[in-house]
């Protein structure tokens, strides 16, 4: 199976090793995989804004790059999510309909459509804090959120719990938002540092080393917390973990 | 109303968390214990999913049939003997108060919470024409000692400390100070309103239902004071927001078993008090207000907005909310709800609510009626930048954004211009030079020696001479 590989922005630039991870967890699986040059951004961070008028161009962009392949992944669960649900400044003709239906975060994609069962090159003999971002839970049904009424289940959780050694912690508010929030980071920073300095007090008080997330936006956030609250935690990206780096 | 001055939530929100060290905490904490509550009562209902659809589906019925219960419900009051008035706004609803009170030559009243009252401002309105008004809810009457609106829909004082409330009574109502002691200061309410309670010459409320099919209509409160306000005083004046109704009785079950477990967790209010026409020898007038609600029901983004029951949940799971307290937003209504219902009766003033929030959506997943709350959020934004409501300056980062991610080119040359490793996201996002607002709390990220894209292209290179074929 040919399959696109969606690197957002940030990850590109700040991430790359999640990227790769990405990349080489996908070809171990023996898929072929193929990563168009031209790929920019979704235009989520416009959107969040309500800016409809500059997010067209980049969504624009976005489904050209992509229009051709049958799936599409992206380890990214927020901007999958404005992809799915919200890739909508520009008309919806089929293509762009293709590329919204088939665009997968990544856990989702491993989890619902490959069905991967194991691991077996992946070890990882750590306490892990997993945060699935608002976005994977809520926006792409990668968990049963914490308000809904029914049997739980964490694609996530599920996954990693194939890795060798791992172990997984509890946390005291398993699916509070980090307080990342795209741009409401920047425009509503006292109130987006105090739920992320929150959330890394939850890791803390139940002995978490790594934190893992399927959302590399919200652990950008939260290590910058962390550094700067001098509280030592380390922080990877769930392809990381899953493909035995690199770390 | 177009005239006043924005609300700067934000602003509002970082004096609120940085006061001290003890509000923010505690607001977070009491809040959050209220969704944990919320989380067990639902769970201890197996149908409870099955009730928000079901809760859903009524109120979307109701509110789409909407004129036919109007009249049902008022001519079911009529011949219950109730007087029934229709008020087209909040001056309308004011002058019917007024009027009332007048033609009885009333000079107090004692009123019991009402969200609707809060919207038309009738408070200040009856105070400027020599009406004294208290509140009878505790924690509405902390507010109100205070000279502050609710901060919370079914917990109006829940920002404050048992500290600050007992230095407010001193002042107030003559307490201890040094007493912070919530029964003795409990008590201390209860002795200063009974008094008032005796003197007034009406009492008020608003209503959570009201029932089409009887004409009657149905008031929660978990202290008992709506009933007292409406039993003591010879006259009781309902006033009631035209989407609270619902077709019949028997609809009234399942709201009355969400309204409470989502609001608190607790099984249902101390009091569910039913009104059906006046009590013998007293007068019961019921005001229909609509103050803005059938123009949002015109509103194709937003009109189920109206299904809200102000439980409060959503409040109580806003992470955003339960750091800022509920007096950041500078509204009526504070929380998830709202950053909705707000900018529906100002559009400029409000124009910054919808970016008070992370979208997180667990608004939209707690809430009993199943609002897409989060999802209302978004859309509110895009008409604030389609209106052009924001600051220039966000307004042309955007720009810049949008067009650098237009442009492959573009956008790796400014990745690279990046590279010193401080000017890219979220700064590079927003086109922002000032560092300030996120380093101010956080160590900014480090940028990577390569891009992916860089080690692709060499990745694929190498490959490549392996003889391996890659498009």
């Amino acid at each position: 199976m040919k399959v696109g590989l969606f690197i957002p922005c940030y990850v590109d630039a700040i991430y790359p090793e999640a990227g790769i991870a990405t990349l080489e967890l996908l070809e171990r699986l023996g898929l072929e995989v193929v990563y168009p040059l031209n790929q920019t951004c979704c235009g989520q961070p416009m959107a969040n804004e309500g800016d409809q008028q500059h997010s067209a161009a980049a969504e624009q962009l976005f489904v050209d790059n992509f229009r051709e392949f049958e799936y599409i992944i992206g380890p990214a669960g927020s901007c999958v999510k404005h992809v799915r649900h919200h890739l909508d400044a520009i008309p919806q003709d089929p293509d762009v309909l293709h590329v919204r239906q088939r665009t997968y975060e990544l856990v989702e994609f491993l989890h619902d459509i490959l069905q991967v069962e194991s691991f077996p090159w992946a070890y990882f003999r750590y306490k892990v804090g997993l945060h699935n971002s608002c976005s994977s839970i809520r926006g792409l049904n990668i968990a049963l959120p914490s308000e809904i009424m029914g049997t739980p289940f964490n694609k996530t959780a599920r996954l990693l719990q194939m890795v060798e050694g791992l172990e997984l912690v509890p946390m005291d508010r398993p699916d509070e938002c980090c307080g990342f929030g795209g741009t409401f980071c920047v425009t509503d920073e006292a109130v987006s540092a105090s739920m992320g300095l929150d959330k890394v007090h939850d890791y803390v008080r139940n002995d978490a080393e790594f934190i893992v997330s399927p959302d590399m936006s919200c652990l950008m956030h939260q290590q910058g917390i962390a550094r700067k609250a001098g509280i030592r935690m380390k922080f990877l990206h769930v392809a990381q973990v899953l493909n035995g780096g690199p770390f | 109303m177009g005239d006043e001055k924005k609300v700067d939530v934000a602003a509002n929100a970082a004096a609120f968390l940085e006061q001290d060290e003890v509000h923010e905490p505690m607001h977070d904490k009491n809040l959050w214990a209220a969704r944990m509550h919320r989380d067990a009562a639902a769970r201890a209902v197996p149908e409870w999913e099955e009730l928000r659809k079901i809760a859903s589906q009524i109120k979307e019925h109701t509110l789409t049939h909407l004129p036919d219960y109007l009249r049902e419900f008022e001519n079911n009051a009529l011949k219950r003997g109730a007087k029934v008035y229709w008020a087209r706004d909040a001056a309308e609803h004011n002058q019917h108060v007024w009027d009332i009170l007048q033609e009885k030559n009333i000079r107090a009243v004692i009123k019991s919470k009402s969200m609707l009252q809060e919207e038309c401002g009738m408070t200040a309105f009856l105070e400027k024409r020599g009406i004294t008004v208290t509140e009878s809810d505790l924690g509405e009457r902390i507010q109100q000692l205070d000279d502050q609106p609710p901060s919370h829909i079914v917990m109006p004082a829940i920002h404050k400390t048992p500290e600050d409330v007992a230095q407010l009574f001193a002042r107030s109502i003559g307490t201890d100070p040094g007493n912070t002691d919530p029964h003795y200061l409990t008590e201390a309410m209860r002795n200063d309103a009974r008094k008032r309670f005796l003197e007034a010459g009406a009492g008020m409320t608003g209503a959570n239902f009201a029932i089409a099919e009887t004409g009657s209509f149905v008031v929660c409160t978990n202290e008992g004071n709506a009933d007292i306000g409406a039993a003591v005083p010879p006259v009781h004046i309902a006033s009631i927001g035209i989407e609270k109704l619902l077709p019949k009785v028997s609809d009234l079950g399942i709201f009355i078993r969400m309204l409470s477990r989502s609001a608190l967790g607790t099984l249902a209010t101390q009091y569910t008090s039913h009104f059906s026409g006046p009590r013998r020898g007293g007068e019961l007038h019921i005001i229909l207000t609509d103050n803005g609600r059938s123009r949002r029901l015109g509103m194709p983004d937003f009109w189920t907005s109206l299904k809200c029951i102000r439980c409060g949940a959503c409040m109580n799971t806003c992470p955003v909310y339960r750091r800022s307290g509920g007096l950041a937003y500078g509204a009526t209504y504070s929380g998830p709800i709202g950053i909705i219902l707000d900018p529906t009766f100002d559009e400029s003033r409000y124009s910054e609510l919808p970016y008070h929030s992370s979208l997180c959506g667990s608004c939209t997943e707690v809430c009993p009626v199943k609002i897409d709350i989060s999802d209302q959020i978004l859309k509110w934004r895009k008409v604030m930048a389609a209106k052009k409501y924001l600051p220039v300056s966000r307004r042309l980062a955007f720009g810049a954004a949008g067009r650098i991610f237009e442009h492959p080119q573009l956008f790796r040359s400014a990745e690279s211009m990046a590279s010193g490793a401080l000017r890219f996201t979220p700064h590079f996002l927003l086109y922002n030079k000032v560092l300030n607002p996120w380093g101010r709390h956080r160590e900014l990220p480090h940028f990577a020696g390569q891009t992916f894209r860089e080690w692709y292209l060499q990745y694929r290179a190498k490959n490549n001479d392996h003889g391996e074929q890659h498009t």
